[in-house]
């Protein structure tokens, strides 16, 4: 492996700790602090249910902003401000530069990630005093968040390549939630009464990354056991999914003129 | 003869132009152009000339419509030509997170350098601009000189056969400009190759073995500074002094132009013993004879003058 993407990720995420974006992760442990005291005061027996829904779905959340507004200027940002100039005149391929942005964004990602995760933990002792075998799936949980944010990232990233960060945010934006609705289009394919819709439909639901599947959330917050079999699929899913919006993004890139 | 650093051959750049996108303007029409290695080679022109898309062509930055071009013997496509090369945008701008430490280490890195490499050579280069005790202090901080001096530290930071440097003197007070054009004379010495775009054209009579002048996209002229300019005397210039009360000579008088008790004069070189027998005779002290050449200045002005109005910009429409 060339050591130039791992360049690029380490700058990319010095760049992520030096504009203070994790200091969002304030934020999250005052709403949890909040949150746990709250919860123990009015909710009697559900109190591990509303931590771990809550605490989950502000990681979620968080990092979806992150990843959207991050990645968005991944590109964009080096190419307005010519910082790239210097950076292409190196023996770097452009693909490589793109792979360590992705990479440096992810690494951003998953720090704060870890960190919220920490803060959930803490949280959750916090109410019900000890941590349950079931506790589990919300790890799981919590890497199906990172697998969503991969594909956000990779997606914002692609548009980043020849798209301004605003219309990139409404192009990922607006991904992500028909991807949440995924299975509501795959409902329209199937129960669609025009044929050219239902193939319309059928069409869009692959195309478009499924995220529906990487929630959950509820499953976690219950302590049901999430299936490994899940989990290999979601991996899979989302490994293939990345790397097919990154051989995209970098076919765009690398013959695109800097300005 | 000399191996060639740089071989450009009918380099065209066109860029589509208009809401549609469907007119091009022509920013480099078919260069072709060739540097020796070792050479220090001046590229000059008006703004807008196509000189920082010749710079970006070459490295890749943006993709030529037509024509090619090698380095060193490598085509511009292959990264590898770019282990080779050093290069200096026009008015560099970093990340502005960064020290100007942290920066010269992060592109230290794409050539493989260990760690202590990489720091003994971001100190040298460091000191080499001038910017030891900065060296700390984040980019967002600098002025726009100690910028231009980091964008030549990261370009010349692994020893380049070949450096770019565009405009590297814009932006300098004359204390920068001195400081850049001693390091550009550092790497003449060492045998370095370089390219680079300027507007300050005494900076390139002084620096260049060759120049090259392009105007409206297309090269006009390339050639040694000496050899582009006329070697005939346009005049002579004298300079001389009258005694405190005296006057000068009543045939120089009317031309010459007066400071104190000094005198300038410009006469034509068959006049030029009359006008100093003149002057013997009034006793006037004479402190300089100088023939009056035509200067790189004046070849440039003569050829854009000439050129720019006939070669504006080409637009053709797609078919």
């Amino acid at each position: 492996m060339s050591t130039m993407p791992a360049a690029v990720a380490v700058n990319t995420f010095r760049e992520a700790v030096r504009d203070r974006v994790l200091y969002n992760l304030i934020f999250f442990a005052l709403m949890m602090i909040g949150a746990a005291i709250l919860v123990g005061q009015i909710s009697i027996g559900v109190e591990r249910l509303v931590i771990v829904n809550l605490g989950l779905s502000a990681i979620s959340i968080f990092g979806i902003i992150m990843a959207i507004f991050i990645g968005v200027g991944l590109v964009y940002k080096e190419m307005e401000k010519r910082t790239l100039y210097s950076l292409l005149a190196k023996p770097i391929r452009r693909w490589e530069f793109l792979v360590g942005k992705f990479a440096g964004l992810l690494l951003t990602l998953v720090v704060n990630t870890a960190l919220m995760t920490l803060g959930l933990a803490a949280a959750l002792f916090y109410v019900s005093r000890s941590f349950e075998r079931s506790d589990v799936g919300i790890l799981t949980a919590v890497y199906f968040i990172l697998l969503e944010l991969a594909l956000i990232t990779a997606l914002a990233l692609f548009f980043s390549c020849f798209s301004s960060p605003m219309l990139s945010t409404l192009y990922t934006l607006g991904i992500y939630v028909a991807g949440v609705f995924a299975p509501d289009i795959k409902g329209v394919s199937e129960y669609s009464q025009s044929p050219a819709l239902a193939s319309l439909a059928r069409f869009v639901y692959y195309l478009l990354p499924n995220f529906h599947n990487f929630n959950v959330i509820a499953a976690a917050a219950h302590g049901e056991t999430i299936p490994f079999a899940l989990v290999w699929h979601n991996t899979l899913y989302a490994a293939l999914y990345v790397i097919v919006i990154l051989l995209a993004a970098s076919a765009v890139f690398s013959g695109r003129n800097l300005k | 003869m000399k191996n060639l650093a740089i071989e450009i051959k009918g380099l065209t750049k066109d860029y589509p132009v208009g809401f549609l996108r469907k007119r091009m303007r022509r920013s480099l029409d078919y260069l072709t152009l060739s540097v020796e290695e070792g050479e220090t080679f001046g590229f000059l022109g008006p703004n807008g000339a196509g000189k920082t898309t010749t710079m970006k062509l070459l490295m890749g930055l943006i993709f030529p419509t037509a024509g090619t071009a090698r380095i060193r013997g490598r085509s511009i496509a292959d990264v590898r030509m770019h282990r080779e090369i050093g290069y200096m945008p026009e008015q560099p701008y970093f990340y502005d997170y960064l020290t100007a430490r942290e920066l010269l280490d992060y592109f230290a890195r794409f050539f493989s350098y260990s760690a202590t490499e990489r720091r003994e050579r971001v100190t040298r280069f460091l000191e080499l601009v001038g910017l030891t005790a900065a060296g700390d202090v984040q980019l967002r901080k600098f002025s726009k000189g100690m910028l231009q001096r980091v964008g030549i530290a990261q370009a010349i930071l692994h020893d380049p056969q070949v450096v770019f440097l565009d405009e590297p003197m814009s932006g300098l007070d004359p204390l920068g400009r001195r400081e850049v054009r001693d390091i550009i004379l550092s790497l003449k010495r060492q045998g370095r190759t370089i390219f680079f775009s300027t507007h300050i054209l005494s900076d390139a009579e002084v620096l260049c073995d060759r120049v090259g002048v392009l105007v409206g996209g297309k090269l006009q002229g390339v050639g040694a500074p000496e050899e582009l300019v006329s070697m005939d005397v346009l005049g002579i210039e004298i300079l001389f002094e009258v005694h405190t009360g005296g006057a000068p000579p009543r045939s120089l008088a009317e031309r010459a132009t007066q400071t104190g008790n000094r005198y300038r004069v410009e006469v034509p070189e068959a006049d030029l013993y009359a006008a100093l027998e003149e002057l013997r005779v009034s006793e006037a002290r004479i402190i300089s004879v100088t023939p009056l050449r035509p200067s790189l200045e004046d070849y440039f002005f003569r050829l854009v003058g000439r050129q720019k109005a006939a070669l504006e910009p080409t637009e053709a429409r797609i078919a």
